[in-house]
């Protein structure tokens, strides 16, 4: 990707005020996962607290049924959840990008072969699967990450194959070509580079989809399993405790809204940067 | 167009036709023994090779597929391993409440987001812009079933205006209770439908707001809000029609969380009754059911879409 692509971005996300607010509340949600361990409470740790206290200078988000810190379950929560959304992006984006490629580079039947298989998995609602598999499989992070990750990678697959079919056309591709440079180092050296901008957006865009889709489950009762804590699967007890302690609903629920609609503010901030072509919103 | 047409409904056969594989593999795939739910303790080994062979388990996977297949065909999609109730029965029995909750939710959705769409799309960047802005991006963002636990804090609990769970009290048998029933779970789901909306109407408005004929309104006089709500509307309502089929595909998938947190009695709480336990053939009859509503949505969202607007005629 070249320089000014990047300065145009550069400057388009630190014009925007909500994209610098989601830039810093990302950070500090991801310290407070890396950092847990720094809090005075274990997670799991019974009676830390009365059980139901409210909200008070030792426990900042209170304690929960069992006297546990809930700020200190909502730390590591948020770790999980957060990790489970990076690894199911990161996976998903590498299948997408490797269909995508690989349909849009050469084309002719292994592309149509690639795409109407993708049509099929399209065609099943990725929710009804998601609930389907984990009871299947033992619901363990590393089952739930792979699971979401496979319901995921359409979307890149599809905006990726559509701009290799473009960028394959450029005149740098095509002199490469001419001068004998085989199909892997085409991909490699000339084609993803040019796809990064597109990879960018459509893997913000997974990371606030696949919290949420671990969140959905976790609340159902279908991912991590306790006394392991995501924020969904805390809403999931918490909400049998909603008349007498309703902070306990409360908290989970906002931290998943702040970081969903923080990786989304920035994905639409990268799309507006990186393809000028479209209006600024 | 009828061209068009046709070749759409030629590409969904196939596409039917795989994802009913998919869904097959996944039957098979499912860990347990289906025979093993028609067992009872006293039963001899032979009788349980005879209900294997009687239910044509212990032929090749592919004949396996076919026999299937052709049960599907005759609208027979198997029984309920847990009350041996006919799968399509009670997909069909949960089809009202879902579709009467999920229909007034779009219904609701889209006619408070053409006139915020509009509006916000009419003053880009002013404050109400900003404001109508914040609300789509806080819709597609919020967890929907943590909104419905807010929303039955606030409603049920504190204020004790609204019933919290199910379609109907016990006894009573008034639409106006089901009404008062339906009126939280509708509010969490429009919501969300809402956000998607708005943003979609906002940018095609945006987009419209250029175009020549916009302009020659405003040379003859006209004022912002005639144009908008008289002109511009009619070219924002296309894509609406789009947005509409492929909610289709959302109908069920899209319910079972609403559904289950307010156990409303619809085809995504029957879902999730299924998948606690276990209970395949209602899950592939319901993911089949919503696979078909999805790939039948797209293609009527397609066809309608040629049909209003003619200038995709050509393309396919």
């Amino acid at each position: 990707m070249n320089q000014t692509k990047w300065n145009h971005l550069k400057q388009e996300l630190f014009s925007s005020k909500p994209g610098i607010a989601a830039l810093c509340l990302l950070i500090v949600l991801m310290l407070g996962a890396i950092f847990a361990f720094l809090s005075p409470y274990d997670p799991n740790l019974m009676n830390a607290g009365k059980p139901f206290s409210t909200p008070d200078g030792s426990h900042w988000f209170g304690t929960d049924d069992y006297g546990r810190d809930y700020f200190a379950r909502a730390l590591y929560g948020g770790r999980v959840s957060l990790l489970v959304g990076f690894a199911s992006m990161v996976m998903a984006t590498a299948i997408g990008v490797a269909v995508g490629v690989i349909s849009g580079y050469f084309g002719g039947w292994i592309d149509s072969l690639l795409m109407r298989a993708l049509d099929v998995i399209s065609s099943i609602p990725s929710f009804l699967v998601l609930l389907l598999l984990s009871v299947f499989l033992k619901p363990s992070v590393g089952n739930i990450i792979v699971i979401i990750a496979l319901l995921m990678w359409m979307n890149v697959a599809r905006i990726v194959r559509a701009e290799t079919m473009s960028i394959k056309e450029r005149e740098y591709v095509l002199y490469a070509r001419a001068s004998g440079q085989g199909a892997g180092g085409m991909i490699l050296l000339h084609i993803i580079p040019g796809l990064i901008p597109v990879i960018i957006v459509g893997a913000t865009n997974n990371i606030a989809s696949a919290i949420m889709m671990e969140s959905s489950l976790s609340f159902l009762g279908f991912g991590v399993q306790p006394p392991n804590a995501t924020w969904g699967s805390m809403l999931n007890s918490a909400q049998g405790y909603i008349a007498q302690a309703p902070y306990l609903a409360l908290f989970p629920g906002l931290l998943i809204l702040l970081t969903v609609l923080s990786f989304n503010v920035l994905g639409d901030i990268l799309r507006v940067g990186l393809e000028p072509k479209l209006d600024r919103r | 167009m009828r061209q068009m047409i046709i070749r759409r409904l030629l590409q969904t056969i196939p596409l039917l036709f795989f994802v009913s594989i998919v869904c097959f593999a996944m039957i098979k795939l499912a860990p347990g023994d289906p025979v093993l739910s028609f067992v009872t303790p006293n039963m001899h080994a032979d009788d349980i090779e005879r209900i294997r062979h009687n239910l044509g388990l212990d032929r090749p996977a592919y004949i396996q597929y076919l026999l299937w297949l052709k049960q599907l065909l005759q609208g027979d999609l198997g029984y309920s391993l847990v009350n041996h109730q006919p799968v399509l029965g009670q997909i069909i029995d949960r089809l009202p409440a879902t579709a009467g909750l999920m229909g007034s939710a779009i219904l609701i959705a889209v006619l408070l987001a053409i006139p915020l769409g509009l509006i916000a799309g009419a003053n880009r960047n002013r404050w109400i812009d900003k404001i109508i802005n914040l609300i789509a991006y806080i819709g597609i963002s919020v967890p929907l079933f943590w909104l419905a636990i807010l929303l039955i804090y606030i409603f049920a609990i504190k204020l004790s205006l609204l019933p919290s769970m199910g379609m109907r009290t016990i006894g009573e048998e008034s639409i106006g209770d089901v009404l008062r029933h339906g009126i939280l779970p509708c509010s969490v789901l429009a919501f969300g439908f809402l956000a998607g909306y708005v943003r979609y109407i906002r940018s095609s408005t945006i987009g419209q707001l250029k175009e020549d004929y916009v302009q020659i309104q405003y040379a003859f006089g006209s004022n912002k809000w005639t144009i908008l709500f008289r002109h511009v509307i009619k070219h924002v309502l296309l894509p609406i029609i789009t947005l509409l089929g492929m909610s289709m595909g959302d109908l069920v998938a899209g319910a079972i969380v609403t559904e289950t947190v307010f156990s409303w009695p619809g085809i995504g709480s029957l879902g999730m009754t299924a998948v606690r336990g276990m209970d395949y053939p209602i899950i592939m009859g319901i993911t089949l059911f919503s696979s078909l509503l999805l790939i039948l949505g797209n293609l009527a969202a397609d066809i309608l879409y040629a049909i209003v607007d003619p200038r995709m005629k050509v393309k396919g």
